[in-house]
């Protein structure tokens, strides 16, 4: 018997400690729902991602990566996430180079009173990767031509 | 080029010989005509061995960082090189009081690869002759044009002028090339679907050993301790493990020198595997000329680079989500 296996994302959500983290325990204690596929992992700062560990979610089987931090001018290092915006600007541009779907990865600016927009932006994001469905593209590169 | 040489050969002995300095970085013949090597030459009679045509495509300057610590250094460089030596010099690898830089001219490189692939055999010898290639085969001479024959980083050459010497030989020096056209093939790449450019990069990335050469080879990647010798960084390794390690490292070596890499082509040069590799590094280029004004690494010795710069009114990252669908 065959069984239909329904498609359950992974999603890692990297939050900067002082804003979206924050943000994320807001929308938590305002009872507000994101669904539970979005695994959060706390960063001190939304600059403290490297590129790399972005590329290792991937690898590790995640089907989107979001990356949250202050919003840009509020950082609480005051200027680490004008860094991350221009790398992951860079990074981004790249992966879509290498023919990534872009909508697999995504920045925003969450405040540590946003607990709204943390449950909106999660809900949409999630949403997006349902329609892209699983990440195969960066898993298969060794299939040799 | 066979009169530079002479004049590169008797300068560097005369500059050994007045104390200017101790050594000279320069080109040894290699085991065939074609792979000319970096090498040193610390005396007046061993400078004479030195080698200047047209296969020396080698970019010298990363080699100052481990043999200019002590001492006078003398080091040959081609106008593109010089970009590499000024991006050393602004990363305070390397210090200008020990160098003393003899900029040489270059009218392009040529890529032993290309002669063979036009279905030419038996190589015993390349000539220059004016805008031609005299190639002398085991089955006798052939005329080939240069232009056709350039390495891939000599096609698209940025510049002719040095950007930084202590004395030219010959004197005259060039001018930069202003239509160079280096972005052509990202921008084809670019009006590809998605589709398209994954099977692109899959072909190409697939072919990787991950033999390293292009990290060591490159004047950006000057890092004491690199992340992928990070035995913890479950990268450290020669094979790749898995299936995502190729892009993995490929993205991660481009992104590392993303606003310091002065397109000096030696990623692709050494690539045993023939990866177009310089392609994702101008696609690096081209995004930080587009979204933070053009920028060229290596041009003066202190410049702040884009990636380590920020203004308040940058683009959102969003803004590559949103530049259209493929």
């Amino acid at each position: 018997m065959q069984v239909e296996k329904q498609f359950k994302p992974k999603i890692v959500a990297f939050c900067c400690n002082w804003c979206s983290y924050a943000g994320a325990d807001l929308a938590g204690s305002s009872r507000l729902s994101y669904p539970a596929d979005v695994k959060i992992i706390r960063v001190p700062c939304s600059c403290r991602v490297n590129p790399l560990f972005i590329l290792r979610a991937f690898e590790r089987g995640a089907d989107g990566v979001i990356l949250c931090g202050c919003h840009p001018g509020d950082c609480h290092y005051s200027t680490g996430n004008y860094y991350t915006r221009r790398r992951m600007t860079m990074l981004f541009s790249m992966l879509d180079y290498l023919g990534v779907e872009k909508g697999r990865t995504r920045v925003e600016w969450v405040s540590a009173a946003e607990g709204v927009k943390f449950s909106t932006v999660m809900n949409n994001f999630v949403a997006k990767i349902y329609e892209l469905g699983e990440n195969v593209k960066l898993g298969d590169l060794r299939c040799k031509k | 080029m066979q009169e530079i040489e002479k004049t590169l050969r008797s300068r560097c002995a005369e500059l050994i010989n007045n104390g200017t300095c101790d050594k000279v970085i320069a080109w040894d013949r290699g085991e065939f005509f074609y792979d000319n090597s970096p090498a040193t030459f610390a005396c007046a009679d061993c400078a004479q061995k030195l080698v200047y045509d047209c296969f020396c495509g080698a970019n010298l300057s990363k080699y100052l960082i481990q043999y200019a610590k002590e001492g006078k250094t003398a080091v040959l460089l081609k106008p593109c090189d010089t970009y590499s030596f000024n991006q050393l010099l602004t990363e305070h690898r390397i210090s200008r009081e020990n160098i003393y830089v003899i900029g040489v001219g270059c009218d392009g490189m040529v890529d032993i690869d290309k002669i063979r692939a036009m279905g030419i055999k038996g190589i015993t010898a390349v000539k220059e002759d004016g805008e031609d290639l005299v190639v002398s085969t085991l089955y006798g001479e052939k005329t080939v044009k240069k232009a056709d024959c350039l390495l891939e980083k000599c096609v698209s050459c940025k510049s002719k002028k040095h950007y930084v010497f202590d004395e030219l030989i010959p004197e005259a020096d060039g001018e930069d090339v202003k239509e160079n056209g280096r972005f052509d093939m990202v921008e084809k790449l670019e009006a590809m679907t998605a589709e398209e450019r994954f099977e692109f990069w899959q072909e190409q990335l697939s072919k990787c050993i991950r033999c390293n050469a292009c990290r060591n080879a490159c004047p950006a990647c000057t890092c004491r301790k690199c992340v992928f010798d990070n035995p913890h960084s479950g990268v450290a390794s020669k094979a790749n493990a898995d299936s995502f390690e190729e892009k993995m490292f490929h993205i991660v070596r481009a992104f590392h020198v993303a606003g310091r890499c002065t397109d000096c082509g030696e990623c692709s040069r050494v690539c045993p595997q023939n990866i177009p590799l310089h392609l994702l590094n101008r696609k690096f280029i081209k995004e930080i000329n587009e979204f933070y004004g053009e920028y060229q690494a290596g041009e003066t010795a202190d410049q702040r680079g884009p990636l380590v710069n920020y203004t308040t009114e940058d683009a959102e990252p969003t803004a590559v989500s949103d530049r259209g669908d493929n």
